[in-house]
């Protein structure tokens, strides 16, 4: 049974913790065992974002003690798993730098878990909701993974729909979304109408932080389908 | 970068807004696909182009000078007179001079982003010439008195019918909205410019050392007019225009219409290698090259070197989200878009476009796109963090230290569980204070919040954290 460290990010453990427990059904559904290291905080990324490497090496230092004992490291989100990928090695120099790359080696994202690592995509949820996929940027560009949420949101029965610009960025962008906010707000805009367009009940992502953004667009008056983090989706439909 | 040309606005966020609001350049916006092709994706298939590019580019810069003086070398021996230019000021004297000391009156101009850079029309036009652009779109916003939006298509941020407008104010008719007759109107114009012109002025995409060859790669052949009909062509080459070998055009110039227009290879392409020599028909009696620095030979061994790999195609403006919202005027700068906040406080050693870098989300679709691999979302992530010092490059430039800083200050504290977990205690209880659905009025006021809240309900906090209940279920 693969023992998987669950990683649940600080926006999740604060914000949305029951993203955190469909995340951890979805292992366990896939057999692992789950274990939640409670020394972990954030990731640091929102300190490379706001030009702040110093304040983002020192949790990217606390990360890595945190979880390098751990065999397999999980998170529902892309972002801050392209943080550990992405930016650690890039932070961090000598002997922190190497402990960084080996836990990044490690480190992954739900679905790619799910999917690449253990190849499975039917874990047993049934859905029969018309979706559409957001590619979050990181998980796509830094991670390189796209298939996986539409594998497994296939597998359990629901109709994927692509919308225009599935690749585009939401608008969150971390400091642009509070230094921008009425530029982060259209394109946001943009997002919920390429999503409403395709009929769908909910736009699919594995980012909390995009999600979140995008759901309090639409809770100022934009129409579009309901922001829903693929882990919620599918342990919902869960037996 | 400092031009005389002022888009309304303080700051990139003022500039953005008001893009937003502006019906008719959220219409031209509209439509930068259709106009511009889906060269990003055209590019996809062409990975092994890519790398050779991206190759040769790192070749360049890892001996910069040295190719420079390769190619200086090869220039002279073909009859060029080369001119170094350290700063922008330096470049305008010596095409001010050579434009007076050849008696020209009318200077015709071929699009050239280093011109633009340098403010050279204008420093002409200041003293006396009178300097003509003849690329169609650089016509429309000279006559309109703008300045580019796009360094490819430099009038996109306007519609057809606004073109229209403004070239029938210029010929004092209305003009038919129509792309092939106002089309035919500016051809027939500019003619008579060009038999006029005395001085021709371009850029050059490649300066190639091993030949001394500049190739200059347009759509609509005023380039080579620029090139071919006045006495005299002055050239204005930033240095990392210089290649090492001929055959690098081969890859490069493929790259560079692919990443920039889709096409596969431009409908001119002219490779001008040295002035008229005896027995020669046709070409200009003297040619000079202006190899032009502007603070780019200093970020050689600097994080940033890899900027200066850029073949200015524009793909990244082409993909980022950013640009293709509020166009290229938002970012007041000659270099708009991703390589835009990039260079523009890179060469201006932070004068300028210190609040660029901070009009991207990240994504990273500019990396994506670039054909040289440049990493674009990184360097502007690094000079979020470098421009907290007054030059981004300078040696001596220090940042503010680490506990000085509210990031520092959180990073301390949310290095220890502890920390986390008292100080995340203290924002659930101001987080649950009020109803959980609506953003309050004090909860507008809270420091830092203000930007999110314009645009956006604020998450609220969950009752209990994961964490809390992590260990109830257990």
């Amino acid at each position: 049974m693969p023992k998987v460290a669950l990683f649940v990010t600080c926006v999740v453990d604060l914000v949305t913790p029951d993203t955190g427990f469909a995340a951890a059904r979805l292992l366990e559904a896939a057999g692992c065992e789950v274990e939640f290291p409670g020394g972990q905080t954030c990731c640091g990324q929102p300190a490379v974002s706001a030009g702040e490497p110093e304040a983002a090496s020192r949790l990217a230092r606390h990360f890595i003690k945190v979880f390098e004992p751990f065999d397999a490291v999980v998170a529902p989100s892309g972002s801050c798993v392209a943080m550990i990928h992405h930016w650690y090695p890039q932070l961090l120099d000598g002997a922190w730098r190497r402990r960084a790359e080996s836990v990044a080696e490690r480190t992954y994202e739900l679905s790619q878990y799910l999917v690449d690592v253990l190849g499975r995509t039917d874990l047993g949820a049934r859905l029969d909701s018309i979706v559409t996929v957001h590619d979050a940027c990181h998980m796509l560009r830094h991670l390189g993974v796209r298939d996986a949420p539409r594998a497994l949101l296939s597998a359990a029965g629901a109709t994927v729909v692509e919308m225009t610009e599935a690749e585009t960025c939401c608008g969150f962008g971390g400091t642009f979304g509070v230094e921008h906010g009425v530029l982060s707000g259209a394109l946001a805009d943009d997002k919920l109408g390429h999503a409403a367009a395709t009929g769908a009940s909910c736009v699919v992502a594995c980012d909390q932080a995009c999600l979140l953004h995008l759901e309090g667009r639409r809770r100022r008056g934009t129409e579009g389908p309901a922001p829903t983090h693929l882990a919620d989706l599918l342990a919902a439909g869960l037996r | 970068m400092a031009h005389g040309l002022v888009t309304p606005g303080r700051t990139f966020r003022d500039r953005a807004a008001r893009a937003l609001d502006d019906p008719g350049l959220q219409q031209a916006l509209r439509n930068l696909d259709v106009r511009l092709g889906t060269a990003a994706e055209v590019e996809r298939d062409h990975r092994a182009l890519k790398d050779r590019a991206a190759a040769i580019r790192r070749e360049t810069l890892a001996d910069l000078d040295g190719w420079l003086d390769r190619l200086e070398a090869a220039l002279v021996a073909r009859g060029v007179t080369v001119h170094r230019c350290a700063t922008p000021a330096e470049a305008r004297a010596v095409v001010a001079d050579v434009a007076r000391r050849v008696g020209a009156h009318v200077v015709v101009k071929s699009k050239s982003m280093a011109t633009e850079e340098i403010d050279l029309a204008e420093a002409l036009e200041a003293v006396g010439f009178d300097a003509v652009e003849t690329d169609l779109g650089e016509y429309v916003v000279q006559v309109a008195g703008e300045r580019p939006s796009h360094i490819i298509t430099p009038v996109i941020h306007k519609t057809l019918e606004q073109v229209a407008t403004v070239l029938s104010e210029e010929a004092d008719e209305a003009l038919p909205v129509d792309r092939e007759a106002l089309t035919d109107w500016v051809r027939t114009h500019l003619r008579q410019r060009f038999l006029d012109a005395g001085l021709g002025v371009t850029g050059a995409n490649f300066a190639v050392a091993e030949t001394g060859t500049l190739v200059i790669v347009t759509n609509e052949g005023n380039g080579r007019f620029c090139t071919a009909l006045p006495r005299v062509h002055v050239a204005v080459v930033p240095v990392e225009k210089v290649i090492p070998r001929f055959t690098d055009l081969a890859t490069l110039l493929p790259v560079l219409t692919r990443s920039a227009t889709g096409q596969r290879l431009s409908n001119y392409v002219s490779m001008i290698s040295g002035p008229r020599r005896a027995g020669e028909h046709d070409g200009p009696e003297e040619l000079h090259v202006v190899l032009l620095d502007h603070g780019r030979r200093r970020l050689i061994g600097t994080p940033y070197e890899a900027m200066l790999a850029c073949i200015r195609c524009g793909a990244c403006l082409n993909v980022c989200p950013v640009y293709r919202r509020v166009g290229g005027h938002a970012y007041d700068s000659v270099y708009p878009g991703p390589m835009g906040a990039v260079l523009t406080p890179l060469l201006s050693a932070g004068l300028s476009g210190r609040d660029l870098p901070s009009a991207s989300t990240l994504c990273g679709a500019c990396t994506e796109a670039c054909p040289v691999e440049i990493p674009l979302a990184d360097l502007i992530a690094r000079l979020r963090a470098d421009l907290r010092a007054p030059d981004p490059v300078a040696p001596g430039s220090r940042r503010p230290r680490l506990r000085r800083s509210a990031f520092g200050l959180w990073a301390r504290i949310w290095s220890s569980p502890r920390g986390y977990r008292l100080s995340t205690t203290m924002a659930r209880v101001v987080g649950a204070t009020r109803g959980p659905e609506t953003t309050t009025r004090w909860r507008r006021r809270l420091p830092g919040v203000g930007g999110w809240t314009a645009s956006r309900d604020l998450p609220v906090p969950a009752r209990r954290r994961f964490r809390d209940q992590w260990s109830s279920r257990s």
